[in-house]
């Protein structure tokens, strides 16, 4: 058992602390460009400008959109919200802060504010959060789509499980209102940002459907693999260091932890990773007789994923043993989804965020101190499938039908790049009949 | 069916709440919890089945 609790926020943080979380997190943005290179390199060659420029205008749109509206649903951290009453208890279900981020707003006697810096590690964690969408609608998703996906994920999805989880809502108090454990734990965002974002790329990827030729009518489905596996690689090296920041600020932020804790944090993420990688390599030498490279990267930040939920929780044993878990289920599943029940998901974004997410969460229950703690894991988990899932379907399902997801026909055989942008990525290639078409 | 699936999906997320308001034995309350989870995953278990596309189509 590790013996780091969560413990109630000082009134103010002191200076060296402010100014190490506030490095940290200008160090994290590191994982979304990670991630927007992964995502591009498991698209195809002639959809990358268009894939890199998404990534880069749905960052935007919902850093804009949660500054000016999102920030006031989500917000304050332990700030003050709008609650209802319920069988005796208090449900603080939306924050109540400011728009156009006012708690932001500098005043002449500004302190050490731990609430501004967790606004800001919002402002950054709905950006990745909107990226992992995008990537599982490669190849399809047309642009001002993208957008607008993120638009609804950063001004509505995000803020509520933002506040539930960092702003003193709901989740936060189980462990007050029911004797929960510490409550919902979410250390890292792996419930707010990588189950969220998941859950995302699985509405997107059912209303928009797989790529054209992905499932013929007769055999197995069509083989499009990455057309960077450098990218890919070179995104899950670039994630790390990300995810690093991330996590160690996470820790400070939202458990409170002792900067003593943060080497053991961060130690725990990259063995986290590690192992998952080794598993990942291992279950596919052992399918297809050699190492699978794309698998591998998503094993690597499956990995990483399932460490955001805890992190700061556990010992490196258990790292390693949650690394292993996620190693050994990503390629299963990527397989598993694809195969049989017909998930076209180019960047494994389902797998790797929503589920992967899911047992970080699930194993930051199992290996807390608290008792309790697993069930408000639970109960936390149970509120992103329940709640969580069918609004992002609806929300997508009704911005279908203003902004069509799918590109015309006419765009995916040429090429989301010629379609949307009127050039390529690579003008030198020569360009090859697409041989997927049956 | 794809939509009797989605919305199964927040009567297991009641089930859970209702764990949490009616239970105060911790045993009795997650057996209702893990109940509250199993109903999810049933219905996302028929939501995945009902989007599943007959082969050669490419779009829902």
């Amino acid at each position: 058992m590790n013996p780091l609790i969560p413990t109630a926020p000082a009134a103010g943080m002191s200076e060296p602390v402010f100014a190490l979380t506030f490095v940290l997190l200008m160090l994290s943005p590191l994982a979304i460009a990670g991630v927007a290179l992964t995502n591009t390199g498991l698209g195809r060659s002639r959809s990358a400008a268009q894939a890199m420029l998404g990534n880069l205008a749905v960052v935007a749109v919902a850093g804009v959109v949660f500054a000016v509206f999102g920030a006031a649903l989500a917000g304050e951290p332990s700030g003050a919200g709008h609650a209802f009453h319920l069988a005796g208890k208090s449900w603080n279900w939306v924050g109540s802060g400011g728009f156009l981020s006012h708690s932001l707003t500098p005043t002449p006697n500004s302190s050490f504010n731990a609430g501004q810096l967790g606004t800001l590690f919002e402002f950054l964690a709905v950006a990745l959060a909107a990226l992992i969408p995008w990537g599982s609608g490669a190849d399809r998703l047309r642009l001002a789509a993208g957008c607008a996906a993120a638009a609804v994920l950063a001004g509505i999805v995000f803020p509520f499980i933002a506040h539930w989880t960092w702003g003193g809502g709901w989740l936060a108090q189980l462990g007050t209102s029911f004797g929960l454990g510490a409550g919902f734990l979410d250390v890292s965002g792996a419930a707010s940002v990588h189950v969220a974002g998941g859950l995302s790329a699985l509405a997107v990827v059912w209303i928009a459907g797989p790529r054209k030729g992905k499932f013929p009518k007769e055999g197995f489905s069509t083989a499009m693999p990455g057309h960077n596996a450098v990218y890919v690689l070179l995104g899950c090296l670039v994630s790390l260091v990300g995810w690093l920041a991330w996590n160690a600020a996470g820790a400070i932020l939202w458990l409170h932890a002792p900067l003593g804790a943060l080497p053991a944090t961060a130690v725990n993420t990259a063995l986290s990773a590690g192992m998952a990688l080794v598993a990942t390599a291992f279950v596919t030498r052992f399918r297809f007789g050699k190492p699978d490279a794309s698998m591998c990267a998503n094993g690597w930040l499956a990995g990483l994923v399932a460490s955001s939920a805890c992190a700061a929780l556990i010992t490196p044993i258990e790292s390693l043993f949650i690394g292993l878990v996620a190693g050994v289920a990503t390629p299963l599943l990527i397989e598993l989804l694809e195969l049989a029940v017909s998930i076209d998901d180019p960047s494994g974004a389902i797998t790797v965020h929503a589920v992967a997410g899911i047992w970080g969460l699930v194993a930051a229950g199992l290996f807390a101190a608290q008792t309790g703690q697993l069930l408000a894991q639970l109960v936390g988990i149970a509120a992103l499938l329940g709640v969580v899932l069918p609004a992002v379907y609806l929300l997508f399902f009704l911005l279908n039908r203003v902004v069509p997801f799918r590109v015309e026909a006419d765009g995916e055989r040429i090429g989301m790049d010629l379609h949307e942008l009127g050039g390529g990525a690579y003008p030198e290639f020569v360009l090859h009949r697409d041989e997927s078409y049956r | 069916m794809k939509y009797a699936g989605l919305l199964v999906l927040p009567a297991g997320f009641f089930l859970t709440i209702a764990a949490l308001v009616l239970f105060p034995d911790p045993v009795r309350r997650s057996v209702f919890v893990l109940c509250g989870l199993a109903i999810e995953g049933l219905g996302l278990g028929v939501a995945i089945r009902g989007h599943i596309l007959p082969r050669g189509e490419s779009q829902p």
